[in-house]
């Protein structure tokens, strides 16, 4: 199997969990102030370094039959949770996703919070909002980089995929200086949560002592059929009369 | 202990999520699969992805229903 398919579903699992963070990012920075701001992403993303550095060469340890088993049952729980919110998103029986209003809450909260310095940060408050929102955002991606990478014998790819979603992101957050609503969180995360149901089904049921029809190929297979079926699923749950106007699984409508 | 009961929950939130359900079936369905592949003699491909469907639409009926 090539390293395309890991590097894309990090990459996507990232950009999601980016945006999220970006938005907290922006909120600390904007309205508190940056240098404290970056103090506390900069300590986030080296614990979150850290975690991979220790964790992903350590995981690979492990017999690969074993790491397949546990690492295939938490890909497949974690991942349809992913794909269970997705849904109930798409066929308006939760609320999107809103960057905007995600924004605001956190431009309000940062407003009211006193100032006070401590150590080398000047503004404790932007300090652990940026620190705790980029690192609960990351541990996320990490999961998904250990696993995926730990599996295919390559976290190297995984962490590529994940810094490129970062940089992306960043480098969109800067020129933007805005939250990205119009981002598809929901189309993405549906498709992340197909991903990973996908690789954790297949990992799970290998690691279980399965032999896949068509070994690697199966994949092939299993990953549109996860895709056919959370669409279905998606179809059948729709309420039946909505008004065009009102319609809840339009992203840009209700989350720009 | 207050502290480590939150660092439990966020890890149990983190991991299972929403639907504890899901969480069950998809280990269930592992446990059965190995019984089958190992004890039985049958390769049991089918099965994961069988019950891993059914728990998420059980799981999206009770989300919606509740």
């Amino acid at each position: 199997m090539t390293a395309l398919p890991l590097i894309l579903t990090v990459f996507v699992a990232c950009a999601v969990e980016a945006v999220e963070a970006l938005t907290i990012v922006l909120a600390a920075g904007l309205t508190r102030e940056w240098r404290s701001t970056f103090q506390g992403m900069a300590l986030a993303l080296a614990a979150l370094a850290a975690i991979v550095a220790v964790l992903g060469p350590t995981i690979t340890l492990l017999p690969l039959t074993a790491l397949r088993l546990v690492v295939g049952a938490l890909l497949a729980i974690f991942g349809l949770q992913w794909l269970r919110k997705a849904i109930l998103r798409a066929t308006g029986h939760k609320s999107l996703h809103d960057e905007a209003s995600a924004y605001l809450r956190e431009v309000t909260a940062a407003k009211a919070a006193a100032s006070s310095s401590r150590g080398r940060v000047h503004d404790w408050y932007a300090f652990t909002l940026a620190f705790k929102g980029v690192l609960l955002e990351g541990l996320e991606v990490v999961f998904i980089v250990i696993t995926f990478g730990a599996n295919q014998n390559n976290v190297g790819a995984a962490v590529i995929g994940a810094a490129a979603a970062v940089v992306v992101v960043a480098v969109t957050g800067v020129l933007v200086r805005a939250p990205l609503a119009k981002v598809p969180e929901n189309t993405m995360k549906f498709a992340v949560g197909i991903m990973l149901t996908s690789f954790g089904i297949f990992w799970g049921a290998e690691g279980a002592g399965v032999s896949w029809p068509g070994q690697d190929a199966a994949l092939l297979v299993l990953v549109p059929v996860v895709a056919l079926v959370a669409l279905c699923y998606t179809l059948l749950l729709r309420p039946r009369a909505v008004q065009p106007a009102s319609a809840p699984a339009s992203e840009e409508v209700t989350s720009s | 202990m207050r502290r480590l009961k939150s660092i439990g929950a966020f890890w149990y939130d983190f991991v299972v999520g929403d639907d504890w359900r899901v969480a069950v079936v998809v280990v269930a369905a592992l446990a059965l699969t190995a019984v089958l592949v190992h004890a039985v003699g049958v390769n049991a491909w089918w099965l994961l992805p069988v019950l891993v469907f059914a728990a998420l639409g059980w799981s999206l009926r009770r989300a919606i229903r509740s």
